[in-house]
């Protein structure tokens, strides 16, 4: 166990924590802003991933640009599924347990839907130009791939925190988080606001999947595996709380590249292990401030 | 009015037995498994509902405690032996109570989205945690030939036991539902801070209803393994609990009976249409989806207020005239 091993099973933690943080940060952001909670979200990872795959393949497109694409497609479909369906059911009683059955139907159905339009065999995305290969230092060896996904990670981190505490849509996004009927009264056009935050959730999800799409195969059925990673992420930072979820994703990826590093059969189930551990120790969230709900 | 009732339950509870009774005379073995797969499955469904549709704790993982169940009765069986069955149904059902006792502790500090999600990922950890100690659980390729011993192994009186065991647990969550205990469970729902000004504990309710739709979970699991004479890692799936919600859902969450019906309507459904496609995920995603958009209250919900309707306008017709 030297120190280079070290390095590198660092950096491959890294990588996993900001891809779950990238589609933790879609869930939380739907969820704090609309209180929505969006159980499809990793369906829109997955359409991301097929999407990605299709513009590289099918059209040739450059990888980065099919990459933002997808992002773009996946945006497209969420705003469509969002002023389609969900918006139907706001304000219904008991609304809580509906958005979830909703959105559980959308996993079932984009499930099968892609399916139909993909087939169910597995399909892989190759690494981008340029990105193929690996930095070399010593005993150090880095895919430069793993590198380019942490830097478009801390990219979309900052970008998204500027946007939402410097300029005015942010603004608008937080304060309709706080009271939604007081943004209506002062002439925001509350759903459209809605429609807009919902597409930009799963366009993040839809970039993730494209980003992961080269690391991991792409399946039909991947969309469950995603959100329980990310509703773990969510759990342990606690919900709508966008550094705490960085964090609790940066604890989880670094533990599982650990998992996968001295015990890779079982390393799925500690994902599972740091949720226990944590609810017994401190059942609000690692990160969440003290005084919060008590329902 | 209240002997009519009265007289109206006993006639309904005769003629849902009797119904069910009679089946093992049409003499058909196919419709004999698909009218017990209704029993047991319906009893998972009203159980599950305990939960859901009167305290509104949305369980995303009762898969879990139907797994239980069903192992219970599998891992006693492949070790000790075919006699085993029936201590191995208890053994899963003492179990579930047991996991549902201590996860109750742990997730129910946490309402609303968070109970779900958390019953969820505990769900799929159980799933996962079977699925790969293949040496122990048969992973995969789960465990077969668990044919219940002695005179049950015949289908028709294993069908008679499976009924006597649902009806009775359908009659005790009937009466508790109707019971003082299952207001305070539906004020639980509607509204939590007025419970606690009642000087009820929220959380002890709700754990206990945790705890009870937990037991008969894992029973309908346990049941479950008798009538397909194997369990699959396939019941621990998150897919199952799913399959429970939506008939809760499609039958209406607001009726006691409406999970049994919709367990019953989606079990001729997936006969029907489940061998022709492989779309079947679209199919009850369509399902659930116009359920939630269109028919909130249910099958048994969107009917009980239609015959309210059509009531109605015939004595207004009446005071007219």
């Amino acid at each position: 166990m030297d120190i280079s091993f070290l390095i590198v099973q660092f950096i491959s933690g890294l990588t996993m924590a900001t891809l779950l943080f990238l589609v933790a940060s879609g869930l939380t952001l739907i969820f704090g802003v609309g209180g929505v909670f969006n159980f499809a979200h990793g369906s829109f990872y997955m359409l991301g991933a097929y999407l990605a795959y299709t513009f590289v393949a099918g059209t040739h497109l450059n990888f980065w640009v099919a990459v933002l694409a997808a992002a773009v497609g996946a945006g497209i479909l969420g705003m469509l599924a969002e002023s389609l369906f969900l918006r139907r059911i706001y304000g219904r009683a008991e609304e809580e347990g509906f958005q979830i059955l909703l959105t559980y139907s959308f996993i079932l159905i984009i499930d099968d839907l892609v399916k139909l339009v993909w087939g169910t065999e597995y399909k892989s995305l190759s690494r981008p130009a340029g990105f193929g290969g690996s930095l070399i230092w010593g005993d150090i060896t880095l895919p430069t791939y793993n590198l380019a996904i942490i830097g478009v990670g801390l990219l979309v981190v900052v970008g998204a925190w500027l946007v939402l505490s410097r300029t005015r849509p942010g603004r608008i996004a937080r304060a309709t988080a706080l009271d939604r009927e007081t943004m209506g009264m002062l002439g925001v056009n509350v759903p459209l606001t809605m429609t807009v935050v919902f597409g930009i959730a799963t366009a993040l999800g839809g970039l993730t999947g494209a980003l992961a799409a080269p690391l991991r195969s792409v399946t039909p059925g991947a969309g469950i595996e995603v959100i329980i990673d990310a509703l773990i992420v969510v759990v342990l930072g606690g919900m709508g709380n966008f550094w705490g979820a960085w964090l609790a994703a940066l604890l989880l990826g670094e533990v599982n590249a650990v998992a996968v590093a001295t015990v890779p059969e079982w390393a799925s189930l500690f994902s599972y292990l740091v949720m226990v551990v944590t609810l017994i120790f401190k059942p609000e969230g690692l990160f969440a401030p003290r005084q919060v709900r008590k329902v | 009015m209240e002997a009519v009732d009265k007289k109206k339950a006993a006639a309904f509870w005769g003629l849902f037995a009797l119904i069910f009774a009679l089946v093992p005379a049409a003499g058909n073995d196919y419709y004999l498994t698909i009218a017990n797969r209704i029993l047991v499955w319906g009893m998972f469904a009203v159980a599950f509902n305990m939960l859901f549709g009167v305290t509104g704790m949305l369980s995303f993982g009762q898969a879990l405690f139907s797994g239980l169940g069903g192992y219970g009765v599998g891992m006693t069986v492949k070790y000790l032996g075919k006699a085993w069955f029936l201590p191995g149904l208890g053994l899963g059902v003492i179990a579930a109570a047991l996991v549902a006792y201590l996860l109750g502790y742990l997730i129910i500090r946490a309402g609303g989205v968070f109970f779900t999600i958390l019953t969820l990922a505990f769900g799929q950890l159980a799933w996962q945690i079977t699925f790969r100690w293949y040496n122990v659980t048969g992973g995969d390729d789960g465990i077969q030939g668990l044919v219940p011993p002695g005179i049950l192994s015949n289908r028709v009186v294993y069908y008679y036991f499976c009924l006597v065991l649902v009806l009775g647990s359908i009659w005790f969550l009937r009466r508790l539902a109707d019971s003082p205990q299952g207001l305070v469970l539906r004020c639980v729902r509607q509204n939590p801070s007025r419970v606690r000004f009642l000087g009820r504990r929220v959380r002890r309710n709700q754990r206990r209803v945790y705890l009870i739709s937990s037991v008969f979970a894992a029973l309908a699991g346990g049941l479950m393994a008798g009538i397909d004479s194997s369990i699959h890692t396939n019941m621990l799936n998150w897919t199952t609990s799913g399959q429970v919600i939506l008939m809760s859902v499609l039958g209406g969450i607001h009726q006691f009976f409406g999970p049994f019906i919709g367990a019953g309507v989606i079990m001729i459904i997936e006969d029907v249409v489940g061998a022709r496609t492989e779309y079947w995920s679209l199919i009850i995603g369509l399902v659930m989806m116009t359920m939630v958009l269109a028919f909130p209250r249910g099958l048994v919900g969107e009917f009980a207020l239609l015959k309210a309707r059509l009531k109605w306008r015939a004595l207004e017709r009446a005071e007219r005239s």
